[in-house]
């Protein structure tokens, strides 16, 4: 493996990284706490109730978007993306 | 390829003006029977026209649209694949029941694709497979991984292809007044029309269309009775009022002693699941959604890497529009129920409860509610009824949710059957991808790579042709004789595919050293471990307590055990083997108190440490593979498999 492909998959990898922990906070960690949060409420909803409905949903969505553009970026950067 | 934003602008706008021309005929005078006919009628002709058009005599189309279906519709095609004919009918209704807990099914459901778009679907792309079990053939050198592979994906996809079937001829059956068995078979060739001729292009194209149905057809009711109540059309914006006067008038029923101290509060968490039960769903159907072979092949089918990812992002907002709604539809619901019913003398009941109760759909005092009658003999019944109906004398189908928010809100009839069209669209889609993915395994994966390399590219089509009608026929005939257990094993398909598919699948392009013998093992192990708690648990779950160490589950808010265990052992039925639901131990047993719908909750952890294990136990692979697992990696270049015939 060349050393440029090496950066290329250490970056990438950072990349996941990064995700997989955003996911697990969303996914998980934040409604460990559904009983705190649901003492805030906005617009009606308990916070709680609110991320898990909608708020963690969205995050989801951005995310994704965000990694699509972050890891098309990495594979220029680093010689590797497609051909348009 | 360019026009395809004006063909489904026209399409949209041709659907929203045949919905006019119904709301016209409705106010003619037409009865509903035909509306129905009509709506149901239209869509499927819709369907079977693109169906044809699309019709292919090449390989490469066949199996993967000819690699060159845009992010943005493969985004939608991946919605109306992901989205069941349950998701679009009884997701609403798990959540009216379950209240915060049925978010499980919401957060599990949409973020799996965070797992789909970052470790698995572009690397896939990449490879350029044709199937998923070809992907683990190529990576696991031979045939024992594809084989592994084949069986998963049977094992997964085909309860829920006579779910989506089932499901078709439910709602024929509710809005044409069809005969169950004769809707199951017309279910079947509006499924058929759709793929025979055209395989997955036609797959595609077709499901695209019917994303537009059913989301407008989810939305419009919603979006509507949230402008009617609320007098703004945004429902998860107003719902938020919703919820709130719901948790007011859940602490006045308990004051009014109109519902138990105890009683199930809709913001409450883990009232239905444990905190440990909750999570696990979530993480079963996260990563069961990163291993699904139906909608990972969606993916084979972007022109680049690039476009995949993409994809899955435009996938989950697709998604996250129907998923973000339904609780929504279920405050909507639950409020018009505790605000008009509870705590309301049982001789002036709104007439809709009739019309469902007479479906036996919705109950009072426990029975079903047919009639005025029917209602006040059943509360008389009840030791001490003082004739005003109490939360817990209130019963609804989880179904009933959506189907009925039409009539509830008074919305025309136009509406309701939008609605049937919608759930219509939502399980033929479905069930279009996973015929597919089963008939594809079959055809290319058995056939052509293990039986028959040799085959000229007419006969291997011919094969898929056949198979998918075989199958087809195999999945409808399952559902006509309504086997009870179905809506169940569904969610079943999830641990399957995350126990037997997931490690394999991420290890295999994250970790090198991963080896041939590491993953067979691991897929076995996986996948065993998954099928035998799920197994043992619902059929034979005497044996799961006498011989396996299971207890009886615990109640998520006494923590008292569910079924006395010791008790029902001695019960003459206590060993019966295929026991049914109704069993006094089925589903009601296992291990550290977990449910068996999350069942991958043992077979991940097998799966994964069986392949680490065996792996490092075996030579690391070779220097042909490390290098094929960097071209994988790397977006640039051609697609690994690309074949010539295609």
């Amino acid at each position: 493996m060349s050393g440029k492909e090496d950066i290329y998959w250490r970056k990438t990898s950072k990349l996941m990284i990064t995700m997989m922990s955003l996911w697990i906070f969303f996914s998980f960690v934040i409604h460990f706490f559904v009983n705190q949060l649901n003492a805030i409420k906005i617009i009606g909803f308990p916070l709680g109730f609110y991320m898990a409905s909608q708020g963690s949903l969205i995050i989801f969505v951005v995310m994704l978007f965000w990694f699509a553009k972050a890891q098309d970026k990495i594979d220029r950067d680093s010689g590797v993306a497609e051909e348009e | 390829m360019s026009n395809l934003g004006r063909i489904y602008t026209i399409y949209t706008g041709g659907f929203a003006g045949f919905i006019l021309l119904v709301a016209v005929l409705e106010q003619m005078g037409v009865p509903n029977r035909v509306l129905g006919y009509l709506f149901m009628g239209f869509t499927i002709l819709v369907y079977a026209f693109i169906g044809v058009i699309s019709r292919t005599a090449e390989v490469g189309e066949y199996y993967v649209a000819g690699r060159k279906v845009p992010a943005f519709y493969n985004g939608m095609a991946t919605g109306a694949d992901w989205m069941s004919g349950a998701s679009f009918v009884g997701m609403a209704g798990s959540l009216f029941l379950l209240g915060y807990d049925g978010l499980a099914f919401v957060l599990g459901w949409t973020g799996g694709y965070v797992l789909v778009a970052v470790l698995v679907a572009p690397f896939l792309r990449k490879f350029g497979a044709y199937t998923v079990p070809d992907f683990l053939a190529a990576r696991y050198g031979g045939n024992a991984a594809r084989t592994m592979g084949v069986l998963v994906l049977i094992a997964c996809s085909f309860t829920y292809v006579v779910a989506q079937i089932f499901a078709t001829g439910i709602i024929a059956q509710r809005f044409l007044g069809m005969d169950f068995v004769v809707a199951c078979y017309v279910g079947l060739a509006g499924i058929l029309v759709c793929s025979m001729l055209g395989g997955m292009k036609a797959v595609t194209w077709t499901q695209v269309a019917q994303y537009i149905v059913l989301i407008v057809a989810y939305l419009i009711p919603v979006v509507w009775m949230s402008a009617k109540k609320f007098g703004l059309p945004i429902p998860q914006l107003t719902y938020g009022n919703a919820i709130a006067q719901i948790s007011a008038l859940e602490q006045e029923f308990i004051q009014k002693g109109l519902a138990p101290a105890g009683m199930k509060q809709h913001v409450a968490p883990f009232t239905s699941y444990s905190p440990a039960n909750y999570f696990w769903l979530i993480l079963c159907l996260m990563v069961g959604t990163a291993s699904l072979p139906h909608v990972l092949m969606r993916y084979f089918t972007t022109p680049s890497v690039r476009e995949a990812r993409q994809s899955v992002a435009w996938s989950l907002l697709f998604i996250f529009l129907l998923y973000f709604t339904a609780p929504a539809y279920a405050a909507f619901s639950k409020l018009e129920v505790y605000s008009t019913l509870i705590g309301k003398n049982i001789a002036d009941l709104p007439a809709w409860v009739y019309s469902w109760g007479n479906l036996g759909l919705v109950t009072i005092c426990g029975k079903a509610a047919a009639s005025v009658d029917a209602v006040k003999a059943a509360c008389g019944a009840i030791a001490g009824h003082s004739g005003i109906i109490r939360f817990q004398d209130f019963g609804i189908n989880p179904d009933v949710v959506v189907l009925s928010t039409p009539e509830i809100a008074g919305l025309p009839y136009v509406i309701t059957g939008l609605v049937a069209a919608g759930g219509l669209a939502a399980a033929l889609s479905t069930a279009d991808g996973l015929l597919l993915a089963l008939a594809n395994a079959l055809s290319h994966d058995i056939y052509y790579r293990m039986i028959n390399p040799n085959a000229p590219t007419k006969q291997r089509l011919v094969i898929s042709r056949a198979l998918l009608v075989v199958v087809a026929v195999a999945a409808a005939a399952t559902a006509s004789t309504r086997p009870a257990d179905i809506l169940s094993m569904v969610a079943w398909a999830f641990s399957l595919a995350a126990g037997g598919l997931f490690p394999a699948l991420v290890l295999g392009v994250w970790w090198k050293r991963t080896t041939k013998q590491g993953a067979f093992w691991g897929m076995l192990a996986g996948f065993s471990v998954t099928i035998m708690y799920l197994v043992v648990t619902r059929y034979f779950p005497g044996f799961g307590v006498k011989y396996m160490g299971m207890s009886s589950l615990l109640n998520p808010v006494t923590w008292a055990p569910i079924v006395d265990v010791a008790k029902a052992m001695t019960a003459p039925n206590a060993m019966d083997s295929w026991v049914l639901a109704s069993h006094p131990l089925a589903s009601k047993v296992g291990w550290f108190n977990l449910n068996n719908i999350s069942a991958a909750a043992f077979g991940l952890p097998a799966g994964f440490l069986v392949m680490y294990v065996v792996s490092l136990m075996t030579p690391a692979p070779a220097k042909e593979m490390q290098d094929f697992i960097d071209e994988c990696r790397r977006p640039r270049g051609k697609s690994m498999m690309e074949e010539k015939s295609a």
